[in-house]
Protein backbone atom coordinates (compact mmCIF):
# COMPACT_ATOMS: atom_id res chain seq x y z
CA UNK A 1 0.00 0.00 0.00
CA UNK A 2 1.51 3.39 -0.99
CA UNK A 3 0.59 6.97 -0.96
CA UNK A 4 0.33 9.25 -3.75
CA UNK A 5 1.61 12.92 -2.93
CA UNK A 6 0.45 15.94 -4.30
CA UNK A 7 2.58 19.34 -3.95
CA UNK A 8 1.27 22.26 -5.65
CA UNK A 9 -0.64 25.79 -4.35
CA UNK A 10 -4.13 25.34 -2.67
CA UNK A 11 -6.31 26.13 -5.51
CA UNK A 12 -4.66 23.79 -7.44
CA UNK A 13 -3.89 20.61 -5.48
CA UNK A 14 -7.20 21.12 -3.63
CA UNK A 15 -9.18 18.64 -5.90
CA UNK A 16 -6.93 16.04 -5.44
CA UNK A 17 -7.68 15.48 -1.91
CA UNK A 18 -11.22 13.54 -3.05
CA UNK A 19 -9.02 11.33 -4.81
CA UNK A 20 -7.44 10.31 -1.37
CA UNK A 21 -4.25 11.84 -2.35
CA UNK A 22 -1.95 12.43 -0.03
CA UNK A 23 -2.21 16.73 -0.87
CA UNK A 24 0.94 18.99 0.65
CA UNK A 25 0.36 22.33 0.18
CA UNK A 26 3.44 25.01 -0.58
CA UNK A 27 2.76 28.96 -1.10
CA UNK A 28 6.30 29.12 -3.13
CA UNK A 29 9.38 27.37 -4.40
CA UNK A 30 11.08 26.68 -1.51
CA UNK A 31 8.30 24.90 0.98
CA UNK A 32 7.58 23.04 -2.03
CA UNK A 33 11.31 21.83 -1.82
CA UNK A 34 11.84 21.08 1.06
CA UNK A 35 8.56 18.71 0.64
CA UNK A 36 9.68 17.28 -2.20
CA UNK A 37 12.80 15.73 -0.73
CA UNK A 38 10.64 15.44 2.66
CA UNK A 39 8.03 13.09 0.55
CA UNK A 40 10.92 11.55 -2.12
CA UNK A 41 13.23 10.25 0.69
CA UNK A 42 9.73 8.68 2.09
CA UNK A 43 9.53 5.38 0.72
CA UNK A 44 5.75 5.16 1.45
CA UNK A 45 5.03 7.47 -1.62
CA UNK A 46 5.45 5.97 -4.51
CA UNK A 47 3.89 8.68 -6.83
CA UNK A 48 4.84 12.71 -5.81
CA UNK A 49 2.64 14.59 -8.39
CA UNK A 50 4.19 18.12 -8.93
CA UNK A 51 2.54 21.49 -9.74
CA UNK A 52 4.05 22.58 -13.01
CA UNK A 53 5.48 26.03 -11.97
CA UNK A 54 7.28 24.23 -8.36
CA UNK A 55 8.41 21.43 -11.20
CA UNK A 56 10.14 24.51 -13.28
CA UNK A 57 11.35 25.59 -10.36
CA UNK A 58 13.24 22.53 -9.07
CA UNK A 59 14.22 20.97 -12.23
CA UNK A 60 17.51 20.26 -10.30
CA UNK A 61 16.01 18.62 -7.50
CA UNK A 62 13.50 16.64 -9.40
CA UNK A 63 16.45 15.40 -11.61
CA UNK A 64 17.84 13.70 -8.74
CA UNK A 65 15.17 10.85 -8.52
CA UNK A 66 14.94 10.57 -12.13
CA UNK A 67 16.98 7.46 -12.21
CA UNK A 68 15.73 5.42 -9.44
CA UNK A 69 12.19 3.50 -9.95
CA UNK A 70 10.46 4.73 -7.04
CA UNK A 71 8.84 7.78 -6.37
CA UNK A 72 7.96 8.89 -9.74
CA UNK A 73 8.15 12.83 -9.80
CA UNK A 74 5.19 13.93 -12.58
CA UNK A 75 4.54 17.19 -13.33
CA UNK A 76 0.77 18.19 -13.94
CA UNK A 77 -0.56 21.66 -15.08
CA UNK A 78 -1.77 23.35 -12.22
CA UNK A 79 -5.22 25.65 -12.18
CA UNK A 80 -3.58 28.32 -14.86
CA UNK A 81 -3.30 25.46 -17.23
CA UNK A 82 -0.32 24.07 -19.14
CA UNK A 83 2.67 25.30 -19.81
CA UNK A 84 3.85 22.54 -22.24
CA UNK A 85 6.65 22.06 -19.84
CA UNK A 86 5.18 18.72 -19.14
CA UNK A 87 5.57 17.68 -23.08
CA UNK A 88 9.07 19.33 -22.93
CA UNK A 89 10.72 16.84 -20.46
CA UNK A 90 9.27 13.78 -22.35
CA UNK A 91 11.09 15.26 -25.38
CA UNK A 92 14.05 15.66 -23.28
CA UNK A 93 13.95 12.31 -22.40
CA UNK A 94 14.01 11.32 -26.18
CA UNK A 95 16.53 13.76 -26.87
CA UNK A 96 18.48 11.75 -24.26
CA UNK A 97 17.82 8.23 -25.24
CA UNK A 98 17.97 8.93 -29.05
CA UNK A 99 20.42 11.80 -29.20
CA UNK A 100 17.79 13.68 -31.44
CA UNK A 101 14.50 15.07 -31.14
CA UNK A 102 12.27 12.38 -33.48
CA UNK A 103 9.06 12.57 -32.07
CA UNK A 104 8.34 15.88 -31.77
CA UNK A 105 9.28 17.47 -34.82
CA UNK A 106 6.75 18.83 -36.85
CA UNK B 1 47.02 4.79 -36.54
CA UNK B 2 44.82 4.46 -33.55
CA UNK B 3 46.39 4.80 -30.52
CA UNK B 4 47.43 1.66 -28.66
CA UNK B 5 47.59 0.75 -25.32
CA UNK B 6 51.30 0.88 -23.54
CA UNK B 7 52.47 -3.06 -23.41
CA UNK B 8 55.78 -5.04 -23.90
CA UNK B 9 56.03 -6.60 -27.17
CA UNK B 10 56.00 -10.07 -26.12
CA UNK B 11 54.16 -13.08 -27.42
CA UNK B 12 52.58 -13.21 -24.06
CA UNK B 13 50.81 -9.98 -24.45
CA UNK B 14 50.05 -10.59 -28.09
CA UNK B 15 48.09 -13.33 -26.74
CA UNK B 16 46.37 -11.27 -23.86
CA UNK B 17 45.21 -8.77 -26.59
CA UNK B 18 43.88 -11.20 -28.82
CA UNK B 19 41.79 -12.27 -25.99
CA UNK B 20 40.23 -9.29 -25.14
CA UNK B 21 39.75 -7.85 -28.73
CA UNK B 22 37.81 -11.10 -28.74
CA UNK B 23 35.77 -10.34 -25.78
CA UNK B 24 34.89 -6.60 -26.86
CA UNK B 25 33.88 -7.95 -29.80
CA UNK B 26 31.44 -9.86 -28.03
CA UNK B 27 30.37 -7.08 -25.38
CA UNK B 28 29.62 -4.71 -28.06
CA UNK B 29 27.48 -7.06 -30.13
CA UNK B 30 25.74 -7.69 -26.83
CA UNK B 31 25.63 -4.11 -26.44
CA UNK B 32 24.77 -3.11 -29.49
CA UNK B 33 21.58 -5.64 -29.35
CA UNK B 34 20.90 -4.94 -26.08
CA UNK B 35 20.54 -0.72 -27.41
CA UNK B 36 18.31 -1.85 -30.30
CA UNK B 37 15.86 -3.51 -27.65
CA UNK B 38 15.78 -0.88 -25.30
CA UNK B 39 15.00 1.68 -28.00
CA UNK B 40 12.07 -0.11 -29.52
CA UNK B 41 10.49 -0.09 -25.81
CA UNK B 42 11.40 3.18 -25.83
CA UNK B 43 9.67 4.65 -28.63
CA UNK B 44 6.71 2.30 -27.50
CA UNK B 45 6.34 3.69 -24.63
CA UNK B 46 7.18 7.57 -25.28
CA UNK B 47 4.43 7.73 -27.54
CA UNK B 48 2.06 5.78 -25.53
CA UNK B 49 3.25 8.78 -22.74
CA UNK B 50 2.94 11.89 -25.49
CA UNK B 51 -0.36 10.66 -26.01
CA UNK B 52 -1.40 10.10 -22.10
CA UNK B 53 -0.32 13.23 -21.12
CA UNK B 54 -1.78 15.65 -23.53
CA UNK B 55 -5.00 13.45 -22.77
CA UNK B 56 -4.74 13.87 -18.78
CA UNK B 57 -3.56 17.90 -19.65
CA UNK B 58 -6.83 18.20 -21.64
CA UNK B 59 -9.23 16.94 -18.92
CA UNK B 60 -7.06 18.49 -15.84
CA UNK B 61 -8.23 21.86 -17.64
CA UNK B 62 -11.96 20.97 -17.63
CA UNK B 63 -11.75 19.44 -14.16
CA UNK B 64 -9.77 23.15 -12.41
CA UNK B 65 -12.50 24.99 -14.81
CA UNK B 66 -15.14 23.34 -12.78
CA UNK B 67 -13.50 22.90 -9.31
CA UNK B 68 -13.13 27.03 -9.49
CA UNK B 69 -16.61 27.49 -10.04
CA UNK B 70 -17.77 25.20 -7.28
CA UNK B 71 -15.54 27.24 -4.98
CA UNK B 72 -16.96 30.74 -5.89
CA UNK B 73 -20.55 28.67 -5.89
CA UNK B 74 -20.29 27.40 -2.37
CA UNK B 75 -16.71 29.10 -0.36
CA UNK B 76 -13.08 27.54 -0.22
CA UNK B 77 -14.08 26.31 3.40
CA UNK B 78 -17.29 24.45 2.42
CA UNK B 79 -15.33 23.02 -0.32
CA UNK B 80 -12.26 22.41 1.61
CA UNK B 81 -14.21 20.72 4.23
CA UNK B 82 -16.16 18.47 1.42
CA UNK B 83 -13.13 17.07 -0.02
CA UNK B 84 -11.40 16.61 3.31
CA UNK B 85 -12.37 12.65 4.09
CA UNK B 86 -12.65 10.63 1.03
CA UNK B 87 -15.28 7.94 0.89
CA UNK B 88 -13.12 5.70 -2.06
CA UNK B 89 -9.71 4.63 -1.26
CA UNK B 90 -7.34 4.58 -3.52
CA UNK B 91 -4.58 1.44 -3.23
CA UNK B 92 -1.76 1.87 -5.05
CA UNK B 93 0.61 -0.97 -5.45
CA UNK B 94 3.53 -1.21 -6.98
CA UNK B 95 5.44 -3.94 -8.70
CA UNK B 96 8.25 -3.57 -10.28
CA UNK B 97 9.12 -5.10 -14.05
CA UNK B 98 12.26 -5.70 -15.44
CA UNK B 99 12.76 -4.76 -18.93
CA UNK B 100 15.46 -5.62 -20.51
CA UNK B 101 17.68 -5.05 -17.46
CA UNK B 102 16.38 -1.82 -16.52
CA UNK B 103 14.09 -1.69 -13.60
CA UNK B 104 10.57 0.18 -14.04
CA UNK B 105 7.73 0.72 -11.83
CA UNK B 106 4.29 -0.78 -12.29
CA UNK B 107 0.98 0.91 -10.71
CA UNK B 108 -2.00 -0.32 -9.98
CA UNK B 109 -5.01 1.35 -8.45
CA UNK B 110 -7.58 -0.11 -6.96
CA UNK B 111 -10.37 1.60 -5.81
CA UNK B 112 -11.86 0.36 -2.83
CA UNK B 113 -15.18 1.62 -1.25
CA UNK B 114 -17.04 2.23 -4.45
CA UNK B 115 -19.14 -1.12 -4.39
CA UNK B 116 -22.14 0.45 -6.77
CA UNK B 117 -22.07 3.52 -4.22
CA UNK B 118 -21.60 7.20 -5.72
CA UNK B 119 -18.35 8.68 -4.96
CA UNK B 120 -19.53 12.10 -2.61
CA UNK B 121 -17.97 11.94 0.58
CA UNK B 122 -20.54 15.07 1.44
CA UNK B 123 -23.92 15.90 2.04
CA UNK B 124 -25.55 17.09 -0.36
CA UNK B 125 -27.14 19.50 1.39
CA UNK B 126 -24.76 22.34 1.91
CA UNK B 127 -22.54 22.09 -1.35
CA UNK B 128 -23.74 22.77 -5.19
CA UNK B 129 -24.20 20.61 -8.20
CA UNK B 130 -20.71 21.87 -10.00
CA UNK B 131 -18.81 20.36 -6.79
CA UNK B 132 -20.67 16.76 -7.61
CA UNK B 133 -19.65 17.24 -11.29
CA UNK B 134 -16.09 18.25 -11.09
CA UNK B 135 -16.15 15.50 -8.98
CA UNK B 136 -17.13 13.09 -11.17
CA UNK B 137 -14.66 14.13 -13.48
CA UNK B 138 -11.94 14.06 -11.73
CA UNK B 139 -12.31 10.53 -10.54
CA UNK B 140 -12.52 9.73 -14.08
CA UNK B 141 -9.14 10.72 -14.72
CA UNK B 142 -7.27 9.08 -11.61
CA UNK B 143 -6.83 5.59 -13.80
CA UNK B 144 -4.53 7.95 -16.35
CA UNK B 145 -2.98 10.39 -14.10
CA UNK B 146 -1.43 6.75 -12.84
CA UNK B 147 -1.00 5.84 -15.76
CA UNK B 148 0.73 8.71 -16.71
CA UNK B 149 2.86 8.31 -13.69
CA UNK B 150 3.99 5.20 -14.71
CA UNK B 151 4.75 5.85 -18.17
CA UNK B 152 6.63 8.72 -17.62
CA UNK B 153 9.09 7.12 -14.81
CA UNK B 154 9.43 4.03 -17.63
CA UNK B 155 10.43 6.53 -20.25
CA UNK B 156 13.03 8.47 -18.03
CA UNK B 157 14.76 5.17 -16.77
CA UNK B 158 14.32 3.68 -20.14
CA UNK B 159 16.27 7.21 -21.44
CA UNK B 160 18.80 6.73 -18.86
CA UNK B 161 19.66 2.98 -19.40
CA UNK B 162 19.48 4.08 -22.99
CA UNK B 163 22.01 6.80 -22.84
CA UNK B 164 24.75 4.70 -20.97
CA UNK B 165 24.55 1.44 -23.61
CA UNK B 166 24.94 4.23 -26.21
CA UNK B 167 27.87 5.41 -24.44
CA UNK B 168 29.38 1.96 -23.82
CA UNK B 169 28.55 0.83 -27.49
CA UNK B 170 30.72 3.78 -29.03
CA UNK B 171 33.19 4.01 -26.16
CA UNK B 172 33.40 -0.01 -27.46
CA UNK B 173 33.17 0.76 -31.33
CA UNK B 174 35.56 3.83 -31.51
CA UNK B 175 37.93 3.69 -28.98
CA UNK B 176 38.53 0.21 -27.39
CA UNK B 177 38.56 -1.78 -30.44
CA UNK B 178 40.56 -0.39 -32.90
CA UNK B 179 43.22 0.73 -29.89
CA UNK B 180 43.24 -3.46 -29.65
CA UNK B 181 44.07 -3.91 -33.07
CA UNK B 182 46.28 -1.54 -33.24
CA UNK B 183 48.28 -3.00 -30.42
CA UNK B 184 47.43 -6.42 -31.61
CA UNK B 185 49.59 -5.00 -35.01
CA UNK B 186 52.22 -3.18 -33.64
CA UNK B 187 53.19 -5.98 -31.50
CA UNK B 188 53.20 -8.79 -34.48
CA UNK B 189 55.20 -5.85 -35.96
CA UNK B 190 58.01 -5.99 -33.69
CA UNK B 191 57.77 -9.67 -33.25
CA UNK B 192 58.21 -10.15 -36.71
CA UNK B 193 61.11 -7.69 -36.95
CA UNK B 194 62.77 -9.33 -33.95
CA UNK B 195 62.77 -12.75 -35.81
CA UNK B 196 63.82 -11.23 -39.29
CA UNK B 197 66.70 -9.28 -36.75
CA UNK B 198 67.71 -12.58 -35.53
CA UNK B 199 67.65 -15.04 -38.97
CA UNK B 200 69.99 -12.26 -40.16
CA UNK B 201 72.29 -12.18 -36.70
CA UNK B 202 72.28 -16.13 -37.56
CA UNK B 203 73.16 -15.82 -41.58
CA UNK B 204 75.76 -13.67 -40.78
CA UNK B 205 77.19 -15.54 -37.56
CA UNK B 206 76.81 -18.74 -40.18
CA UNK B 207 78.92 -16.97 -42.73
CA UNK B 208 81.43 -16.03 -40.06
CA UNK B 209 81.84 -19.11 -39.33
CA UNK B 210 82.18 -20.78 -42.68
CA UNK B 211 84.89 -17.93 -43.51
CA UNK B 212 86.90 -18.90 -40.33
CA UNK B 213 86.75 -22.48 -41.26
CA UNK B 214 87.95 -22.04 -44.89
CA UNK B 215 90.42 -19.52 -43.64
CA UNK B 216 91.51 -21.40 -41.02
CA UNK B 217 91.11 -25.17 -44.01
CA UNK B 218 93.58 -22.81 -45.76
CA UNK B 219 96.68 -21.86 -43.26
CA UNK B 220 96.41 -25.51 -42.88
CA UNK B 221 97.05 -25.73 -46.47
CA UNK B 222 99.77 -23.43 -46.51
CA UNK B 223 101.46 -25.12 -43.61
CA UNK B 224 101.64 -28.19 -45.53
CA UNK B 225 103.46 -26.72 -48.43
CA UNK B 226 105.55 -25.65 -45.96
CA UNK B 227 106.07 -28.80 -44.77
Amino acid sequence: MYKIGMIGERDSVIGYMALGFAVHEAEDADTAKVLLHKLAKNSEYAIIFIVENFAIALEEDIAKYKDVPTPAIICIPGKNGTTGYGLSQVKKAVERAVGADILFKE
Amino acid sequence: MAETYNVNPTRMELKKMKTRYANARRGHKLLKDKRDGLMKQFLETVRQNKELREKVEASLQGVYGSLSIAGAVSGPAVLEESLMLPKTQGRLDVRYKNVMSVTVPEFTMEIMGKDGQDSYNYGLAFTSGELDASLASMSAILEDLVALAQSEKTVQMLAQEIEKTRRRVNALEYIMIPKYLATIKSIKMKLDENDRGNTTRLMKVKDMMIKAQLSAGKSDEDDEEVV
